[in-house]
């Protein structure tokens, strides 16, 4: 080996990757084509009603909306920073909706659609976006976690606690979302090894968005994600992230199976990420045009909307009024955001412990006290 | 006319200070809805479409396409209709009204605002209340004369109770205790750039631009342990950055540090034969932006590299010398009584290698003639050694150098550096070179890849002596290390030549004995 090729790093093409060779991959579960044909899987089937349907379709556009409308307050100087949903729609809401009511989401800070399907108010999401405050939502009353932002560490929380759901002999299971990049980190590894170990009640969802901020998944990984499951000892399956049916049928019997001991599992969910990473990120200075147009194609809301048509479950008055109810939302989300109220400068103190120290009280009076010290009143 | 609405930059990725409006998407009497795009921006971290907060008709641009804008700053105007109060002209009168995007936002801030930045005239902090009984804040802690004396501590949670600010006063640079080392030199000096107002230079006024100049930790250590103020300095990296070579250079020049260190190495060579760095009056470096216009040594010096860089194919070659025992011979041939008036410096021992190796290989000491395509293998070495002085870039040239013996050698290199420095070097001494040395080790670097003389076949660079890390008889020791760079032209001397040739005079260097045998 010459010395310029020792030093140049060489990553072959990992075996369905790419963008355009999708269609042809035989282990990719998908229930609805990108051009809204229903198609059936040998393994997983599922019967859904119209009315299920509907809410499904609703749902995607609903969240996209917002989503929508979220990255135009950043750009508008009303948020801090904001982290793009646009193209994992049906990964998130396919997901969500498979969960039953006592399982309980582990988000990274991507999760909007998942938050949404949990009953979390957008605004909520957002005022943390905002920076007003600490991303507050009942954990325990809307079985969804708080987002977490450092890479993979919900992995850990989702495996303890399902191990504690374990001890407690209850009939529920824990649904941990990570992306592409974070298979990567040490304690996603560790969180498999463990639910592996204790076949605990975990379902790891990978939303593989092809891109860890501006890494490709050529370098996580020289085997499609899913495969790894198989390290751990436990199955890994790949679904088609922009169909929200396969993300459905896929995560309901994962979770299925979790809940009756059979341990976790992994599903990637292949998908694209439309937008930027967040709001401070370009991605035209890594990706190229052509694959976003090429994914376009694949878009989640529109294969729904196709099929929809096509059976008769929906027609023009049913897709408008979802419409006229993503701009009520979209409205309501742009009024509430410009109108949240600054937190007062002790908001900090509130939540530290469960019950302030002594210790505390004192360093929140003393900032009291400080703030007081200016001119025209407190904070 | 309804109401005014002005649309400022928002900080879009956060912690950017500005963004270049790349172009505008609308233009003024255009119809706008919320969420349509205005313009384009580019920032430090992306190039993004800005979306109307407002619907309404614009009514005024206020900067062009092409101009860079602070965060912050309002960009466009927009009418919102509604019963609004009247229009006041652009500028003053259209501030929006509180809360609105643009206003005050309860707590003093700008609403359109949340990362950081560009806080405006509204978000500025509020002065501190007077403090009832309290005299000007000084810097000694003297017991407060409140009216209403409290044990410390009880004003805790007294809510509105008033007490001294908690930091009235920048802490005291005199009296901080001073230890020894050049760390302490180095904030010593800091501190006395600080305490003098230090201020002429916009550089340092508190609160505006950066008062701290721009420099890496380990650069600021350096500078602390040279006894270098970084203050004084200009960088020379990018945007201003100071570099380790700025900061070494600085320890070389005339303002030296006003404390002595130890003797050292770096310093002892830098006395050893800089022509002329330390001449170099502090008032030639020019301002940034200033146009200096290309004339004298400059002109000269401009034209010969840029024939001999494009005519002459070069080839760089390295090697790493371990100099410990030519050092020392360079000790012990100082201390010898016929060395007694002539100065006795690396230079003098590299010179003497390279000679003994030209003699061993004489092709390197030769010219291509293109005319006569003949290559001419010069009858001896008039040996050039590139001087730094003030008119700039000189090579004079020690005619005959490998008849010398090495003390008259040494005689003739301290007269050509005297004379360079004086700037009174004669043009014969500066033609008819045949090969050259470089010193680049006087400015504290390492190594370079020098550009051939004009006419000549090869140029060796003498990086800086350090002490390192060296295997010595297979143990790990601290030798006096430097770096040979040799540039050859290839058209007349091949790469084994110029390999042979380097690898001697490193050869000669490391083990000076070997001269007994060449």
């Amino acid at each position: 080996m010459s010395v310029s090729s020792a030093t140049t790093e060489m990553v072959d093409p990992v075996p369905g990757a790419a963008a355009p060779h999708l269609p042809q991959q035989p282990d990719l579960v998908q229930l609805l084509s990108p051009e809204g044909e229903r198609l059936e899987h040998p393994e997983y089937s599922i019967d859904v009603s119209a009315e299920e349907l509907r809410d499904l379709y609703r749902d995607l556009v609903l969240v996209r909306r917002w989503d929508v409308e979220a990255t135009a307050l950043q750009r508008q100087g009303e948020l801090g920073i904001w982290a793009s949903l646009l193209g994992q729609e049906a990964a998130q809401i396919g997901a969500g909706r498979a969960m039953a009511a006592e399982d309980t989401a582990f988000p990274t800070y991507r999760e909007h659609g998942v938050a949404w399907t949990r009953g979390v108010d957008p605004l909520h999401v957002i005022s943390l976006f905002r920076g007003v405050d600490n991303g507050g939502w009942d954990p325990v009353a809307t079985r969804f976690n708080l987002y977490t932002v450092v890479i993979g560490a919900q992995c850990l929380h989702a495996t303890g606690y399902a191990m504690g759901l374990q001890r407690d002999g209850a009939e529920s299971a824990t649904l941990a979302f990570l992306g592409d990049g974070a298979t990567s980190q040490g304690e996603v590894n560790e969180a498999m090894i463990w639910a592996a170990s204790f076949s605990a009640p975990v379902v790891f969802f990978c939303q593989n968005n092809q891109y860890a901020i501006s890494v490709p998944l050529e370098r996580q990984s020289r085997v499609p994600l899913y495969q790894r499951a198989a390290g751990f000892g436990f199955p890994g399956v790949r679904v088609d992230g922009n169909d929200v049916l396969a993300v459905l049928a896929v995560t309901r019997a994962a979770l299925a199976a979790a809940r009756d001991g059979q341990g976790p599992t992994f599903i990637e969910a292949f998908t694209y990420r439309m937008g930027a990473h967040t709001t401070s990120d370009d991605p035209t200075r890594y990706r190229l045009a052509s694959e976003l147009e090429e994914w376009k194609l694949r878009d989640p809301i529109a294969r729904v909307k196709a099929y929809l048509s096509r059976t008769g479950v929906a027609g023009p008055e049913f897709f408008d009024a979802v419409e006229a109810e993503a701009d009520e939302l979209a409205a309501r989300i742009r009024s509430g955001t410009t109108e949240m109220p600054d937190p007062p400068g002790t908001a900090m103190f509130d939540r530290v412990y469960a019950e302030q120290t002594p210790h505390l009280a004192a360093q929140q009076a003393q900032f009291e006290a400080y703030q007081a010290s200016f001119e025209g009143g407190g904070h | 006319m309804g109401q005014l609405r002005q649309f400022k930059l928002p900080d879009v990725g956060e912690g950017l200070t500005d963004g270049e409006i790349l172009q505008w998407l609308v233009s003024v009497g255009d119809t706008v809805t919320v969420n349509q795009p205005l313009c384009e921006v580019e920032t430090a971290k992306a190039a993004v479409e800005l979306p109307s907060p407002y619907a309404g008709t614009v009514t005024e641009l206020l900067f062009e396409a092409g101009t860079t804008v602070d965060v912050g700053t309002p960009i466009i105007t927009i009418d919102t209709g509604g019963d609004a109060p009247a229009p006041a002209p652009a500028g003053d009168g259209a501030e929006p009204a509180a809360g609105l995007i643009g206003g005050a936002a309860p707590g003093g801030r700008t609403a359109v605002l949340v990362g950081y930045g560009p806080r405006t005239t509204e978000a500025r902090r509020r002065p501190r209340r007077a403090v009832h009984g309290v005299p000007a804040p000084s810097s000694s802690p003297s017991p407060s004369p409140s009216p209403s004396p409290a044990p410390v501590g009880a004003d805790y949670g007294s809510g509105g109770q008033e007490r001294p600010p908690l930091l009235a006063t920048a802490p005291d640079m005199t009296t901080k205790p001073v230890r020894h080392g050049g760390l302490e030199v180095g904030r010593q000096a800091e501190a006395h750039a600080i305490a003098e107002g230090a201020a002429p230079s916009s550089a340092a006024v508190p609160g505006r631009g950066r008062q701290r100049p721009l420099a890496k930790p380990p650069v600021r250590k350096l500078a602390r342990d040279l006894g270098v103020d970084l203050t004084a300095l200009t960088g020379s990296g990018p945007g201003g950055v100071i570099t380790r070579e700025d900061v070494t250079a600085a320890a070389a020049g005339p303002q030296a540090p006003a404390v002595d260190p130890a003797p050292d190495l770096t310093t002892d060579l830098t006395t050893d034969l800089v022509p002329a760095v330390a001449a170099v009056p502090s008032s030639a470096v020019p301002s940034p932006g200033e146009r200096v216009p290309v004339k004298g040594v400059r002109k000269a010096t401009a034209a010969a590299m840029v024939a001999s860089a494009f005519t002459a194919p070069h080839v760089t070659e390295f090697l790493t010398v371990d100099v410990t025992r030519m050092m020392k011979l360079r000790s012990r041939t100082a201390a010898r009584p016929e060395f007694a008036g002539v100065k006795v410096s690396p230079l003098l021992f590299v010179a003497k290698a390279l000679l003994l190796a030209a003699r061993r290989h004489p092709m390197v000491n030769s010219s291509w003639d293109e005319a006569a395509q003949e290559i001419v293998v010069h009858g001896q070495v008039n040996l050039g050694i590139a001087a730094a002085t003030p008119r700039g870039l000189i090579v004079p040239n020690v005619k005959g150098a490998d008849r010398l013996s090495l003390v008259e050698l040494a005689a003739a290199l301290g007269e050509l550096t005297e004379t360079a420095r004086a700037g009174r070097t004669a043009p014969a001494d500066m033609t008819g070179g045949t090969i050259t040395i470089t010193n680049v080790g006087v400015f504290g670097v390492d190594t370079g890849t020098p550009i051939l003389n004009p006419g000549e076949s090869a140029i060796l660079a003498f990086g800086a002596v350090r002490e390192m890390p060296w295997v010595h008889k297979g143990r790990i020791r601290i030798r006096q290390v430097t770096q040979l760079a040799l540039s050859f032209d290839h058209r007349v001397v091949d790469g084994e030549l110029g390999s042979r040739f380097l690898a001697d005079v490193g050869t000669l260097l490391s083990d000076p004995r070997t001269a007994l045998a060449y």
